[in-house]
């Protein structure tokens, strides 16, 4: 308390508290450090024979002692397998835990949550039509390059979604119906084609983000496009380049999510090559969690895309959209589009 | 019925590895397979235990539990056997088993793991071949739990650290071991692998 009172005479009263904070900091590490010191002690100290005699055989490692002070007790081990060198992990069982409650449960709320919400939505928004109804003038929207990128990332997120989500929900959903020879052979194809397609689906998301990194920079129309609710709340159409903000927060969300999944991925498809045990228990809960995110974002993506508004699939689809639609949704980039095929392009460096 | 399990009481256990050879021995486990292994932990220091480990035939198996096809279930001795037709290799039950029990023969591409193989208690497999078959055999190993003999491993064990039998019984013996000598490290992965310990 006395060099409380004297720091606090000395300076400002904000910086002594924080002084003062730092202080006690010090203490308690300085606190908890004996303490960790002190009972590292009894764990070496040599016990005692019922004789009293010391026993100088009595000092061997504690199995409690070392669960206690580190989450596996690892050792030496004669075989040239370093995973083998870990002799008792309980996390393993929560892990095990992970697996099958809090996944089943996290999965099958953020997975029907959104099939809920979209079914909501189609209920009360509707379909959102064209409102100048079709013009029959088609604008090129996507080249064949952009759908083809985009449709091989679409395809192998599918295969791997539900080839992911039979590892998880398969056994409860499946399993009974089909029986368990069919359903292990099935699990056992659907492995190997998970595995496989994990490349086909990292090409297609290198391309997606080659291609369209540049239209997907956030811009000072997406901060109107958010206020005005995306054409969602109000049935004015808020003005919007290539991309709008809710197009670049699905890009964004599956540059990030793919790239969380790829590491997780990888890592899984090539057990222990680069960690540990705990590192492979990490990665199996990062890939799971993430793609059962990105699973719901994608299911939003599909239905804005298909069900969800009239004249979106056919951009991705044949690569044109009518002009109208193009108007309401796209106007900036419309505009563009209809400038440069007005006057034909200068050079091809003009971009 | 009696409630199998294992006990390594690592004040007897020398390292000898034994128990792997017997293992490897009775079950002509593959090149690159372990069903047990001996882990020494401080090794070289004062206070050096070794402990020898494969599957504990856990209460509440986690393996089983995490399998996606559900290929591992436990007897109604407690022996937790697993159907290898079934398996698809998927590695799970090994980030489960707080032991690292769960072996896989590599195959083909990447890390791409094979059927699991792992500790029987020398009962033979978990799968539609009779047991004691020749079938059983090359899938599994033994069957010597058919036979009515306990796991090699711990018949072959030269201090009788390593124990195997009814659960009560083993338990028993190394308490009247700890009390008669007064000290023990503990009976090893008790609490994580059956919820319960030995009152020593």
């Amino acid at each position: 308390m006395k060099g409380d009172a004297a720091t606090e005479g000395t300076e400002p009263r904000g910086k002594s508290s924080v002084a003062i904070f730092l202080a006690h900091l010090r203490l308690a590490t300085l606190a908890l450090m004996l303490l960790a010191i002190a009972a590292a002690i009894p764990a070496t100290a040599q016990q005692l024979a019922p004789d009293g005699a010391p026993n100088p055989t009595a000092s061997g490692v504690n199995q409690q002692t070392l669960l206690k002070a580190e989450p596996r007790i690892e050792g030496y081990i004669d075989i040239p397998d370093t995973r083998a060198r870990v002799l008792v992990q309980p996390a393993g069982r929560t892990w095990d835990r992970f697996h099958e409650v809090t996944l089943h449960w996290f999965g099958t709320i953020v997975i029907i949550g959104m099939i809920a919400i979209l079914g909501v939505a189609y209920l009360v928004v509707g379909r959102l039509r064209i409102s100048a109804g079709r013009s029959g003038r088609k604008v090129q929207r996507f080249s064949a390059f952009e759908r083809f990128s985009h449709w091989l990332t679409a395809v192998s997120f599918v295969i791997l979604g539900l080839t992911g989500l039979n590892i998880t929900f398969g056994k409860i959903l499946l399993l009974p119906v089909i029986g368990p020879d069919a359903f292990s052979g099935l699990s056992q194809v659907t492995k190997y084609i998970h595995n496989f397609t994990s490349f086909a689906f990292v090409i297609g998301l290198v391309l997606i983000v080659a291609i369209w990194f540049k239209d997907n920079i956030p811009r000072k129309v997406d901060i109107d496009w958010l206020k005005q609710g995306g054409g969602f709340i109000k049935s004015k159409h808020a003005p919007a380049g290539r991309f709008n903000a809710g197009e670049k927060a699905v890009f964004w969300l599956a540059l990030l999510a793919g790239i969380a999944v790829t590491a997780s991925g990888f890592l899984l498809l090539f057990p222990f090559y680069v960690t540990n045990i705990l590192g492979m228990q990490v990665a199996q809960v990062v890939h799971a969690v993430i793609a059962v995110l990105f699973v719901a974002v994608i299911l939003a993506h599909i239905y804005i895309g298909t069900l969800g508004m009239e004249g979106a699939f056919e951009a991705m689809g044949t690569g044109e959209v009518d002009l109208n639609w193009a108007k309401e949704h796209h106007d900036l980039w419309l505009q563009d589009q209809l400038a440069k095929e007005q006057r034909p392009a200068p050079s091809s460096a003009d971009d | 019925m009696a409630r199998m399990k294992f006990l390594c009481d690592a004040e007897r256990c020398i390292d000898c590895n034994a128990c792997v050879t017997a293992c490897k021995n009775e079950n002509e486990v593959p090149w690159g397979i372990n069903r047990r292994r001996v882990v020494t932990i401080n090794d070289g220091k004062p206070g050096e235990r070794s402990v020898s480990m494969a599957c504990m035939h856990c209460t509440d198996p986690p393996c089983a539990a995490v399998c996606p096809v559900e290929c591992i279930y436990p007897t109604e001795d407690g022996i937790v056997l697993h159907n290898k037709d079934q398996c698809i290799g998927c590695g799970y039950c090994f980030y489960a088993c707080p032991f690292g029990a769960p072996q896989y023969p590599r195959v083909s591409n990447f890390g791409s793991r094979g059927k699991m193989d792992k500790c029987t208690y020398c009962a033979g497999g978990g799968g539609p071949e009779a047991p004691g078959s020749a079938e059983e055999f090359a899938k599994y190993g033994s069957d010597r739990f058919g036979e009515g003999k306990l796991p090699m491993c711990a018949e072959m064990c030269s201090t009788k650290s390593l124990l195997a039998g009814d659960g009560d019984v083993i338990g028993q013996i190394y308490k009247d071991r700890v009390d008669q000598r007064g000290y023990g490290s503990g009976a090893w992965g008790w609490l994580t692998a059956y919820h319960e310990d030995v009152d020593v």
